[in-house]
């Protein structure tokens, strides 16, 4: 008799003799256990589990470092380089952001996330009227490169790595970091960080698009090319499920959707870029979200990584392991933070920090317990940092390379978790690839209905809450919130008012011109005139009006 | 032609179902909220004209004339509530248009208070059950003297 039938049989005996009197007397919680993903859970998992489904270690797990990546994409993981300590932070003007950041660096803060306002975020100078009422908002105000050479003040840009959330007008963006870089003396080749440039995620969940998908999506692809030939330790895309899980996505969605549109952005690099899969995929960056269910997060997580890894090896031929690595930064999910009891959500984002760092996350945001009522305090934001330094240093979790693995459970929901994403990439090239199945709406819908279900569930009880549904409080809570400077506007404004009149009228004009033929013109790569009209100091606003005017501006079907 | 526009009239009032307009006020994306919001007020059995994101204050007040919108649901999650909605009843006043407006989103406190005092008829912050969304919807409506 082999070992597991041996072991069904003991099993079996262990229920039957053991747990029925145990629960004639004490009848369980509740008749099924779900996780998010509405996946059963066993009372008890065992070697026999795993057998189900043919297990093998070699085969599902390898070594970390080594295909399939389930462990981690480094062989030492923590124990040689730490996740970096990242928290999103921007807001007001660039002095604001400027001095945000110096407290973040003093405190411990090992790399810097820059948040744009939304003006920024979709090409509107901060005098445009719509952009008015945002300015500075939800992040720094980015109309010149004057601002972001204040941002970076006596923060040194040749060893921090910087990750900039910034989509349809990333390479204005980027464009404005690498001028400052190379006014200070540092190539562009030596500066390291990662550009969000995930356009796909914005047409589905995020909606901070500006242009059609197709011109959007040649705008994202010259980036990564550009970046591939001129900027090697640079990130040229974090391609986000984060956005997904905070619009409502299951878990498995949020990978699926993820990798789907992974996959288009390659075959875009090298239908248009003609460069080697090998020569830009390790260069492609992930971005997922960290809930508060623990263990199938920490599935979530090591399932994404072994998809990819089988991604680019089967389907792209990828032979350089580098190219088979998915790197992720991780923040925790916003959309579980409550404005109820808000110091409760300081236990919510720990418990997601170990989910992030037990799977295997390269770097971390932990959101902070006013956030569900405002922008963080300095206060509440050195509280997050706190919580990624005791992980870190305190808990142990760090010292060995996935400590979870041969977990009966997480082995079999990590399979269980990939079996469903495989399922809905499945679905999405049935329809034709990502942007046909954005085009025919399916991820919206899928995501939109998604919400609605966790919603009417919350309603009902059958999800906790703690403080909502749950232990609920009459209060209202009383706590210190950050508000925006409103004379900010005006001085962001006047500022550019100023730069706007003192430049050279005429290689302006010619430098935008130069851009308009290259984007009417299917053929060139659109980075370097968009750098060359920055250098020439065209605003923000400028270029991406240049680009409106060729590409039209996209208006998306509303989809509830 | 005045024939035409009494049965257009009475057509109206007969079929009169409660209207509102959902709408994401300003540049802010997030529209988790207020997706699930004009759902449930759908499911609830009220007509919702569901305008989507990046809308001025002059696209709402427009499309809640031509649609004869019976309440105003916007949602901001950016911080701008203050400017916005300010700018979005000082309009309403000036086309004539005076039905309630309700705000959701991400809003401190003390602004809560504020944006009242503005004239907003309640706010709704994260957490707040979807019946009780409905509720306040058909509430307001009815104390604006329309149903």
């Amino acid at each position: 008799m082999s070992d597991v039938s041996k072991l069904r049989e003991k099993l079996k005996e262990w229920e039957k003799e053991v747990v029925e009197p145990i629960l004639k007397k004490l009848p369980e919680r509740k008749a099924k256990f779900l996780t998010e993903e509405g996946i059963e859970v066993r009372r008890l998992y065992t070697p026999a589990d795993l057998a189900e489904r043919d297990w093998n270690y070699l085969e599902r797990l390898g070594f970390p470092g080594s295909y399939p990546f389930t462990r981690g994409p480094y062989p030492t993981m923590y124990r040689g380089r730490p996740w970096t300590i990242r928290q999103y932070a921007g807001y007001g003007s660039a002095e604001d952001t400027n001095t945000r950041y110096r407290y973040l660096l003093s405190i411990g803060q090992t790399g810097l996330s820059m948040a744009f306002d939304l003006p920024t975020q979709l090409g509107l100078d901060p005098d445009h009227k719509l952009a008015w009422y945002e300015v500075g908002k939800v992040g720094v105000s980015m109309p010149s490169v004057v601002e972001m050479d204040i941002v970076f003040k006596d923060i040194p840009m040749g060893k921090i790595s910087t990750s900039m959330t910034i989509n349809a007008t990333a390479i204005e963006v980027l464009s404005m970091y690498v001028a400052v870089a190379e006014s200070r003396g540092v190539d562009k080749s030596a500066l390291t960080g990662t550009v969000q440039n995930d356009i796909l995620k914005e047409y589905i969940a995020r909606n901070n698009y500006i242009y059609p998908p197709e011109p959007s999506m040649r705008y994202a692809t010259d980036l990564i090319i550009y970046a591939a030939k001129n900027m090697p330790r640079w990130n040229s895309i974090s391609i986000s499920g984060y956005h997904f899980e905070e619009a409502g996505a299951t878990p498995a969605m949020e990978i699926a959707f993820t990798l789907a549109d992974a996959i288009e952005y390659v075959k875009w690099v090298l239908e248009r870029g003609k460069i080697p899969v090998d020569k830009f995929a390790p260069r492609l960056s992930f971005f997922f979200a960290a809930r508060t269910n623990l263990f199938e997060q920490i599935a979530k997580f090591r399932a994404a990584r072994r998809m990819w890894a089988k991604i680019m090896k089967e389907r792209f031929g990828v032979k350089n392991p580098r190219s088979m690595m998915l790197r992720f930064h991780t923040q925790t999910a916003g959309v579980l933070l409550t404005a109820q009891q808000p110091l409760v959500n300081l236990i919510r984002t720990t418990i997601q920090a170990l989910a992030a760092v037990l799977g295997g996350t390269q770097s971390l945001h932990v959101n902070s317990y006013d956030e569900a009522l405002s922008l963080p305090t300095e206060e509440s934001v050195k509280l997050s940092i706190r919580v990624q330094q005791v992980l870190l240093y305190e808990s142990g979790v760090a010292d060995t390379v996935d400590p979870l693995a041969g977990s009966y459970y997480i082995e079999w929901l990590t399979d269980e978790i990939e079996e469903r994403a495989w399922k809905i990439i499945d679905e999405v090239d049935k329809l034709g690839g990502m942007i046909r199945a954005i085009e025919l709406g399916y991820p919206q819908r899928e995501i939109a209905r998604s919400a609605y279900e966790w919603q009417v569930k919350v309603e009902k009880g059958e999800v906790p809450v703690i403080g909502v549904n749950l232990f609920a409080e009459e209060e209202v809570p009383s706590i210190k919130v950050l508000k925006v400077d409103p004379e900010v506007r005006q001085r962001v404004i006047e500022r550019l008012r100023k730069f706007r009149a003192e430049r050279d009228q005429t290689k302006l004009e010619s430098r935008l011109n130069a851009l308009r033929r290259v984007a009417e013109n299917e053929e060139g790569n659109i980075f370097d005139p968009i750098l060359e009209a920055v250098k020439a100091k065209a605003t923000l606003g400028e270029i991406s009006g240049v680009l409106r005017e060729v590409w039209g501006e996209w208006r998306a079907p509303e989809v509830f | 032609m005045i024939q035409s526009q009494v049965v257009e009239a009475s057509k109206k009032i007969q079929s009169k179902k409660l209207r509102a307009i959902v709408a994401k006020l300003g540049l802010d994306g997030h529209d988790r909220g207020a997706k699930v919001v004009a759902r449930a007020l759908r499911d609830a059995g009220i007509e919702v004209i569901y305008l989507g994101v990046h809308q001025a204050p002059e696209d709402v007040v427009e499309a809640a004339l031509e649609e004869d919108a019976d309440v105003i649901g916007v949602s901001i999650l950016s911080g701008s509530h203050i400017e916005l909605v300010s700018d979005l009843l000082k309009l309403m006043k000036e086309k004539n248009l005076s039905i309630p407006v309700v705000v959701g989103g991400i809003i401190p406190p003390d602004d809560v208070e504020e944006l009242k005092k503005m004239g907003v008829y309640e706010v709704l912050g994260p957490g707040t059950p979807l019946r009780r969304i409905v509720e306040i919807y058909k509430k307001a409506a009815e104390e604006c003297g329309r149903k």
